[in-house]
């Protein structure tokens, strides 16, 4: 198998009346989202796109999944770009990309005119192309396995944001092994709660189209009402959800399973961020026949490099291991000596396999900054994805995640550059200087500036500009900052100062 | 009920929360608001707003959550 368009074929040819994606208002069957891909895709080679970036401004819809896949049968590969990301973000990652087409859907279609600088389609016009039947057969026999699938853009530390280029090859491997662990099959029934313009929905599209299962797109407001979050978990009869902790630590921590559990519910598992103990207690509790599996792994790495079902009890002040990588993935922890870390030391997760992606899309100097060679191979080459997280090996043999080396943070389960936002602030009128810090205890992004722009102008003008999930907390408007000797912004001053937790 | 409008004001300078009925119809409040508001409110107004109480009825107007936060107050 060198093509995850496979997956789709032969699932349609035994479950095509089945449905595949469905939300709150549409569904779509298997052999509908195969005609559907099929028509975009001739649709994008007879007007001449080819080996190419594509972008898909879509809402999150059963559409736009069918979309993503009309692109792979052209044989170009899919950037889904965020309905709820602001403009300015949506310029900076086609600034990026320069697509020379995009695909959208009528709500999006104004917002993208603005911004796109290149020819625009609506789906309900590509999606009713003919069929190209000898088109789509020639450029399936050119495509190879190491042909990028899709890129998706994460926070860069520089403002700029990176685009993460994955290929056939690095999918189908993550999503064997995945499913394998997870123990997915064609019954199935996915909760689906990530944007679909991050890594992390790859673990319900691809298995529900290898296998056959269903996707429900979860709408993103219940994830405010817990207690209604459950009742459609039990109308849809969802029975697998692999959710960001953040969006788990809501449902228990807001006590919803004291009024209702869900009755479908039979495999968990969550990753992105830490689990806060206490929190995953309440769910166990509640769903006590329930499997619970810790996830861990960067985009760099297609989606998750390690796992750990949980097999026994926690106290409330242990960490829950990441466990092992995926089988076809190898984990190394390097110290600062560039050696293997000794034994309980905590090194850095370097990431080989075929699940290390090809690199960060026109961006060759932070490509070669992270995607690096094996620091224990000097024989031959071999790029492995250097990940700047830090993790030991434990007693019973297991991997456990400490934290991030540098500014990078994890943030209700998206990840951060703490640079980035400082950079955009830094960007604003009447802001001399800025310094943005995470306060871990209260999991709050606190931003200091000083300047002689207001707070609350300057929180306006962040909206515009930074993703809802990047918004400072806090902002504190300084007469200055504070400065350590060598001329750096005292960072643990700041947080000392303004990381207690003290509201505004 | 002042006070919790400031509060709602922090959140968004931009809107008119004494006559705004639809900020969750509309969009304008969103789940990190919610989750932060919660905390703030039990905090504020020592009330323990449960899971059953987090509905999108007590959330659409400033209105609507005074009018939790007083029945949560006298209970």
């Amino acid at each position: 198998m060198n093509n995850v368009l496979e997956y789709l074929e032969e699932t349609v040819l035994r479950v095509p009346e089945k449905t595949a994606f469905q939300n709150d208002s549409t569904a779509m069957t298997f052999s509908q989202v195969y005609s559907s891909a099929r028509c975009i895709g001739s649709f994008l080679i007879n007007s001449g796109y080819c080996c190419e970036p594509v972008a898909v401004f879509m809402n999150k819809s059963p559409q736009m999944i069918a979309a993503f896949f009309g692109v792979l049968y052209s044989g170009c590969y899919y950037v889904p770009i965020d309905e709820e990301m602001p403009q300015h973000r949506i310029k900076l990652v086609l600034d990026v990309l320069k697509p020379r087409f995009m695909i959208c859907d009528e709500v999006t279609m104004q917002l993208a005119e603005g911004v796109s600088g290149c020819e625009i389609s609506l789906y309900s016009e590509v999606s009713n192309f003919k069929a190209d039947e000898s088109a789509l057969a020639n450029v399936r026999e050119t495509t190879l396995d190491i042909d990028p699938i899709y890129i998706v853009f994460t926070s860069g530390s520089t403002g700029i944001p990176k685009g993460i280029a994955a290929c056939h090859r690095s999918v189908i491997d993550y999503i064997e092994t995945l499913s394998d662990a997870l123990e997915f099959g064609g019954n199935t029934v996915f909760g689906n709660q990530s944007p679909l313009c991050f890594d992390a929905c790859l673990k319900e599209l691809y298995p529900t189209i290898k296998f056959g299962a269903c996707t429900v797109l979860i709408p993103k407001h219940l994830f405010s009402f817990p207690v209604k979050l459950i009742e459609f978990l039990n109308e849809y009869k969802i029975n697998t959800i692999c959710w960001v902790a953040s969006a788990l630590s809501l449902v228990s921590g807001m006590g919803a399973f004291d009024v209702l559990k869900p009755e479908y519910l039979h495999t968990v598992a969550f990753g992105s961020e830490v689990f806060p103990i206490k929190q995953f207690h309440r769910w166990r509790e509640a769903l006590p026949n329930a499997t619970f599996t810790n996830l861990y792994g960067p985009t760099e790495a297609t989606g998750m490099s390690c796992y750990y079902r949980v097999d026994r009890d926690f106290e409330d002040t242990e960490p829950i291991p990441i466990g092992k990588p995926f089988p076809n993935t190898g984990i190394m922890l390097i110290g600062e000596d560039g050696q293997l870390a000794k034994a309980g030391e905590a090194g850095e997760i370097y990431i080989r396999g075929t699940a290390v992606t090809l690199g960060y899309f026109r961006d060759p100097d932070r490509t070669e900054q992270a995607y690096v060679q094996n620091p224990l191979n000097n024989l031959y080459p071999e790029t492995v994805y250097k990940t700047g997280d830090l993790a030991y090996v434990n007693e019973r043999g297991e991997l456990v995640y400490v934290s991030r080396k540098d500014y990078q943070i994890k943030h209700m389960g998206r990840r951060i550059e703490l640079g980035e936002i400082e950079a955009v602030c830094n960007a604003t009128d009447g802001v001399e200087i800025a310094c943005c810090v995470f306060d871990d205890a209260n999991s709050r992004i606190i931003l200091c500036y000083s300047g002689a722009v207001e707070a609350p102008f300057l929180q306006e003008e962040l909206k515009e500009r930074l993703p809802r999930y990047m918004l400072p907390h806090s902002v504190y408007k300084l007469g200055a900052l504070p400065f350590t000797l060598n001329g750096k912004i005292d960072r643990n001053l700041i947080k000392d100062t303004y990381a207690k937790g003290d509201k505004l | 009920m002042e006070k919790l409008v400031l509060m709602l004001a922090q959140m968004h300078p931009d809107v008119d929360f004494y006559n705004c009925a639809s900020l969750i119809d509309d969009g304008i409040i969103d789940s990190f608001d919610i989750i932060s508001l919660v905390a703030d409110l039990n905090e504020e107004f020592e009330v323990s707003i449960s899971a059953g109480d987090i509905v999108p009825e007590n959330f659409n107007s400033a209105q609507a959550l005074w009018e939790l936060v007083s029945r949560l107050q006298n209970e």
